[in-house]
């Protein structure tokens, strides 16, 4: 199937009068139709970068090279009016925080049947129309009523499903959800991930998921990518990847978290160290002064990610990677 | 000193047969009001020397609420707060200042927490300049260098301000701090939820490295049950500004009773996840917590004493029945194991189907 969405060797970098700072650095991926898709990584890893550029949402001070191409046509760089044709109806995001990424000041109806206006073409009081029907969709009790309600009247949960049905209005082929549940309880955010999985099953787009939680996108994602320091280090099926990570930092991170089942520890297992920050130039591999495996040729020789031996389908950024 | 007699539900939440000397801390029917809200009603536990209590529940349930409470950073309508059989809560202010090296908190944003205008020497060294102000100016920079180097940070970082240096790092400042005295019990709110999973190992490590070398006992808050799992010695569940079960790590884990706390347990995502399901176990539980101290839903005309009747969680519990209206009690199902549910001796007794 062709992919969707198309990122090939993006860079993202911030320049200073001294230096620049990279937050992605030569990322190539590929998003299919329908299939879930999950960036894992911790804060500043540059994961929520990549799809900043690819919705032409990078900061003014950021710089992208590479190319980004949305159904084949390029985005990066494209002027506004072309962007605005694509984002918001087929190519529409999803935030961390439901709070602050809904108007405070104008009722959920609006703000919902404002999207099909724009995007749509329809009159308003067919918005309003589609706009409860969305959020029967998306399981919010009494829609009629929510509908004339502010985004500070419903819980952090109802939120995130009005923000969800604000993505889906348009039925578009990419939605991209950067940590939708990470604000969220554990109960509620069982919740917001089942709903994610029934809409792909009933809406059928593809998604994007941004998480730093392996828990969270374990239940969602068909294909896992790690990063790590900017780059992708680890890109696998799934359930391959929890069966057994190659990486050692995704072998790290696995074991990082700590467990319901098994012994109870009297200490938690840890990754030593930190990750270098954006600014820090590395040469060699960026994991190597945490990774006890690291060799001489890890200071010296950048890793690339190449696939490994089972049929392409498993790519790992390392010299020395896990035995599987 | 002798214990004074403490009135109601005295050794509630405690374990059998613990002789009362070795209770350091033990919080009784604990109100806590925000304007006509009752944001926590009838807390009560005890807290023994050495021990490491978890406190877990979802944001809004009290469990910050609590912590402060107990340390009097908010004022609490009614209940005792007894600290080795004082009572903090009233205590004149003059005599409380001195327990207060004692009693040290560790919060949940590291940077904010952190003064930005003092450099990390003088965060670290002010518990000092307080409580020992004998101390000269090289033995107290002697002792900020030792504990620094303790946290592991570097002791030629004295100079340095917050903002130089990663969460983590802030993280350890805020603990060195909180250390320095070799406070008797710390309370820990959510001291690694705004880290990066790699980085929380490290500190909660930490914890538990100075805990044992000084002897602390701590109150862990965290919503993060596979965290409070590894580290606590017993768990407490908070629901809306409430107990609903108190036990020992391993029975809490092994058999939870109140039905909230094993919603609670089936919620967390498992990992890694079984080879060839759909996704993890999900909770059957839906919506969300009520705000607490909000009237509830379904009686909108109720006055807010009318919410302090009944149990909190029986708008989402699937076990919910008419007896659950009535006022509910923390009652001992089993040594050291307290439950806050009408039906709990049946959950014990044989399992229950959901109602619907």
């Amino acid at each position: 199937m062709a992919p969707i969405l198309n990122i090939d060797d993006l860079t993202v970098s911030f320049p200073q009068p001294d230096r620049s700072i990279f937050a992605v650095r030569q990322v190539s991926l590929a998003v299919a139709a329908r299939e879930c898709v999950a960036i894992v990584g911790e804060s500043g890893s540059g994961k929520t970068q990549i799809f900043m550029a690819a919705m032409g949402l990078l900061a003014g001070n950021a710089a992208a090279q590479g190319s980004v191409r949305f159904e084949g046509s390029e985005i990066l760089g494209a002027p506004a009016p072309q962007l605005n044709g694509i984002r918001g109806s087929k190519l529409t995001m999803v935030f961390q925080d439901p709070m602050t990424s809904l108007t405070p000041h104008l009722k959920i109806g609006i703000q919902l049947a404002e999207v099909l206006v724009c995007h749509a073409g329809k009159s308003w009081s067919e918005a309003r129309i589609a706009a409860r029907r969305m959020l029967e969709r998306v399981r919010v009790p009494d829609p009629a009523r929510r509908l004339n309600q502010y985004p500070h009247e419903l819980s952090g949960g109802l939120r995130q499903r009005v923000t969800i049905g604000m993505s889906l209005l348009c039925e578009p082929l990419l939605v991209i959800a950067d940590e939708p549940t990470t604000a969220l309880d554990v109960t509620v955010q069982a919740q917001i991930v089942d709903l994610l999985r029934a809409m792909r099953e009933e809406v059928g787009m593809a998604l994007v998921l941004i998480s730093h939680d392996l828990g969270v996108v374990a239940g969602l994602a068909d294909r896992i990518l790690v990063m790590y320091a900017g780059r992708i280090v680890e890109s696998a099926d799934s359930a391959e990847l929890f069966r057994g990570p190659r990486h050692p930092y995704t072998g790290a991170l696995l074991k990082c978290i700590p467990t319901l089942s098994g012994p109870s520890l009297a200490r938690l297992p840890t990754l030593p160290g930190q990750p270098p920050q954006p600014g820090d130039s590395v040469d060699g591999c960026a994991f190597a002064p945490r990774c006890p495996r690291a060799a001489e040729r890890c200071r010296t020789e950048r890793p690339l990610l190449r696939e490994i031996e089972d049929g392409g389908a498993r790519r790992v950024a390392c010299h020395f990677p896990l035995s599987p | 000193m002798p214990l004074p007699v403490v009135a109601v539900n005295a050794g509630v939440g405690t374990n059998a047969g613990d002789s009362a000397n070795d209770v350091l801390l033990r919080v009784a029917d604990l109100r806590v009001e925000f304007g006509a809200r009752a944001v926590l009603r009838d807390v009560t536990f005890d807290l023994h020397a050495g021990e490491t209590l978890g406190l877990v529940g979802e944001s809004g349930s009290g469990k910050s609420t609590l912590a402060r409470a107990i340390l009097r950073l908010i004022r609490s309508s009614k209940g005792s707060v007894l600290w080795r059989g004082q009572d903090l809560l009233a205590c004149e202010p003059a005599a409380l200042r001195p327990l207060r090296r004692d009693l040290q908190i560790v919060f949940q944003d590291p940077l904010a927490s952190l003064d930005p205008r003092m450099t990390v020497g003088e965060i670290i060294a002010e518990p000092l300049r307080i409580f020992e102000p004998a101390l000269n100016a090289q033995a107290r920079s002697d002792r900020v260098g030792e504990m620094l180097e303790r946290v592991g940070l570097a002791a030629d970082m004295i100079g340095r301000y917050p903002h130089e240096f990663s969460g983590g790092q802030c993280q350890r400042i805020g603990i060195a701090r909180a250390m320095i005295l070799g406070p008797k019990l710390l309370i820990c709110d959510e001291p690694v939820s705004s880290l990066d999973v790699s980085i929380q190992g490290q500190i909660v490590n930490l914890l538990l490295d100075l805990q044992r070398d000084v002897g602390t006992s701590m109150l862990f808050i965290s919503h993060n049950l596979a965290v409070v799992r590894h580290i606590s010695h017993r768990i407490l569940v908070m629901y809306s500004g409430r107990v609903v079960e108190i036990a020992s790590r391993d029975a809490l884990f092994a058999a939870p009773v109140h039905p909230y706390t094993r919603a609670l347990l089936a919620a967390v995502a498992v990992m890694p996840p079984p080879r060839g399901a759909a996704g993890p176990a999900r909770a059957p539980l839906t919506g969300g917590p009520p705000i607490a101290g909000a009237p509830r839903r379904a009686e909108p005309a109720a006055s807010p004493a009318a919410a302090d009747f009944g149990c909190a969680f029986r708008d989402r519990c699937a076990y919910a029945v008419g007896i659950c209206g009535t006022t509910v009690r923390l009652e001992e199902i089993a040594a050291g194991h307290w439950v806050a549910c009408h039906r709990s001796q049946e959950f014990t007794a044989s399992p229950l189907a959901p109602k619907d």
